[in-house]
């Protein structure tokens, strides 16, 4: 057997000169040091690019059963899901697959970032990279619309809208994304397009650039403190390292397959167990009780747009993710030379975890959300704080539900978290503060209530309110 | 000029001109959006005697041309605040923050936004959190007992229309 297999290849590789070819790319050389446990550093990009395989085919395999059409979308989601055989596993595998190829990309960068790999003379890989993250993060966001349930309409008219606060074009750009006047007809075939055929032809050239760079430029060496990169003396030096470097394939090779296998592996399994994701409501508009999220990666960046400071929204919308990636994309002209060593490149290492611990940040407030309003469909406060009220006191704390006041403010561990806790605010204010401030608002957030309350309602209000001294 | 620099010139040449044929219809095409004109028209959303004065409804329309496969896409829904028999106000869905869907509180007399924690009161001025601006309106008239609304595009926080 093997040697029919080993017979075949040998005629094939003489037919198709395999041997200067896909033999010569396979091998080529790379810094021995990558034999030592630090090879292990070097995984990710490969595993990168299994994912990104993992994602094409799962991907034709969906768009093969995949409505384009607004009015079937929803629909044919639903049949992959709970119908076609292994349907849901297939689109379980290209959810998962989309969150680790984000992420996967986004640890490969800080790799090559934390190695200074991205220093000459590889300061085109590192430019052609930081387009493929911006086209991954573009394929999960188009990706997230073509779920097209509410939560993907509204996406695409909160995008829509902070494409509109770019300078003079921001009308069009906002026109463009919808097509049209509004989300329609015309919205969802021309996301699918973008994602089916337009970013990923993005993504296959630039791809291609970026592995014929990697194994033009060569496979950086693991940084030494102290060795600095000098234009004139490191591709000499580097020739040199490479004349007693190793094969990639398969000494190197191995540990991409351990990784990417554990990641594809991951992956699947996450896809069989948990499945594809619960589509949210159909997308119509007219049903306005909406919680529209985006999905776990980008939570960060939503709860961004809660905090901006008030006047700075366009800046901070259109500014910060163009300087942002304008730096990215620019850093290696800007730092060519010098320490690749991250124990020689405090800022690096700051800047890495300064943004890990800032983004993780606005994961979590995103994922809590606390600046919005919680429902009172149903929502009452809790028995501890109802019992031995007074009657007018009972009538406020309905009131205190049933008014909304429960949206935004806590009393007992129940309510909304957007305003003061309220628990012990009448040992905090006075009569007429109370009344005050529930009349006319306070500050950016609380609303003036004068025309929601009957003088009666607001005198119940505030007995219940009174009856709050805390602990 | 030698002939080799001729046919180099030639090559390029056509070759510009094969994007060109092919490029100004595809990007012509692709671009279109732009240049529709913005529908005009008014569609009714209701009798007025159904709206009480005092109160916040919501309405909706279907988009008067739509696709034929938009579905409910088509659909458009908006807040309507009856003043008094003969004057409204008619708002948009849209927070003017991001597009979210804001919600009427009809006890709290609020619009409360879902996403960022916008908040408007009934005449939809600003009551607190991110929207730079009050909620955007439409016009309006009543024709023959039936409110009317005016068509529109996405309104956005350049003012609506490019």
């Amino acid at each position: 057997m093997s040697r029919l297999v080993g017979a075949i290849g040998r005629w094939l590789g003489l037919r198709f000169e395999l041997e200067d070819s896909v033999g010569a790319v396979l091998t080529h050389p790379v810094p021995a040091a990558l034999e030592g446990p630090v090879g292990w550093w070097y995984v990710f990009g490969s595993a990168t690019l299994a994912m990104f395989v993992v994602q094409v085919v799962t991907g034709v395999g969906l768009a093969m059963t995949y409505v384009p059409a607004p009015n079937s979308a929803y629909e044919s989601l639903q049949f992959i899901s709970g119908q076609a055989t292994l349907g849901g596993v297939l689109r379980g595998i290209h959810f998962f697959g989309a969150g680790a190829m984000v992420v996967l990309v986004l640890v490969h960068m800080t790799q090559v970032f934390l190695f200074g790999s991205y220093k000459f003379p590889r300061e085109a890989n590192w430019m052609s990279g930081s387009l493929l993250l911006l086209a991954t993060l573009a394929m999960a966001f188009t990706g997230q619309l073509l779920r097209w349930d509410q939560d993907a309409f509204w996406s695409i008219v909160v995008a829509a809208e902070q494409a509109a606060r770019a300078p003079i074009i921001g009308g069009f750009l906002a026109t463009l994304v919808v097509a049209g006047q509004n989300v329609g007809g015309a919205t969802l075939t021309r996301f699918y397009a973008t994602h089916v055929f337009l970013i990923p032809a993005a993504i296959f050239g630039l791809l291609g650039l970026h592995l014929y760079l990697v194994i033009k430029r060569g496979i950086s060496e693991p940084p030494v403190p102290g060795e600095r990169v000098d234009t004139r003396t490191y591709l000499a030096r580097y020739k040199e390292l490479l004349r007693r470097g190793i094969p990639f394939y398969p000494d190197a090779a191995v540990r991409d397959a351990v990784v990417s296998f554990v990641a594809v592996l991951a992956v699947v399994a996450l896809a069989v167990v948990a499945g594809a994701p619960m589509l949210g409501k159909p997308p119509d508009p007219t049903i306005i009780v909406a919680d529209p999220r985006p999905d776990w990666y980008f939570i960060g960046y939503f709860a961004l747009l809660a905090i901006i400071p008030k006047g700075l929204e366009s800046l901070v919308i259109i500014g910060l993710p163009a300087l942002a990636f304008g730096f990215l994309f620019l850093l290696p002209l800007i730092r060519p030379r010098g320490e690749r060593h991250p124990s020689r490149r405090p800022m690096a290492l700051a800047a890495v975890g300064l943004g890990v611990l800032v983004y993780g940040a606005l994961t979590v407030a995103g994922f809590s959300a606390s600046w919005v309003p919680v429902s009172t469909e149903g929502a009452s406060l809790p028995a501890a704080v109802l019992g031995g009220l007074g009657p007018h006191e009972t009538a406020g704390a309905q009131l205190f539900v049933q008014k909304d006041c429960f949206a935004c403010h806590q009393i007992a561990g129940a309510g909304g978290r957007r305003g003061p806790e309220l628990g012990d605010i009448a040992a905090r204010l006075s009569h007429d503060q109370i009344v005050t401030t529930i009349l006319n608002g306070k500050g950016q957030a609380m609303p003036s209530f004068a025309g929601a309350f009957t003088p009666e309602e607001l005198a119940d209000l505030v007995a219940f309110l009174e009856t709050r001294r805390g602990p | 000029m030698d002939r080799r620099r001729f046919l180099s010139r030639v090559t390029i040449g056509l070759s510009g001109a094969i994007a060109a044929l092919v490029g100004v219809p595809i990007v012509g095409y692709l671009i279109a959006p732009l240049f529709e004109r913005e529908q005009d028209t008014y569609v009714a959303v209701g009798d007025t005697a159904k709206f009480q004065p005092g109160t916040t409804t919501l309405v909706q329309f279907d988009d008067p041309s739509p696709l034929a496969w938009a579905g409910q896409t088509a659909k458009t829904a908006l807040w309507v605040r009856s003043i008094s028999e003969t004057s409204f106000q008619v708002f948009n869905v849209n927070c003017t923050h991001l597009g979210c869907p804001v919600d009427w509180r009809s006890q709290a007399k609020l619009f409360l936004c879902p996403c960022h924690g916008g908040v408007y009161y009934e005449d939809g001025t600003v009551a607190g959190g991110p929207p730079p601006r009050p909620l955007f309106e439409r016009a309006w008239r009543v024709e023959a007992g039936k409110l009317m609304v005016k068509t529109q595009r996405l309104p956005t926080p350049g003012g609506g229309a490019p």
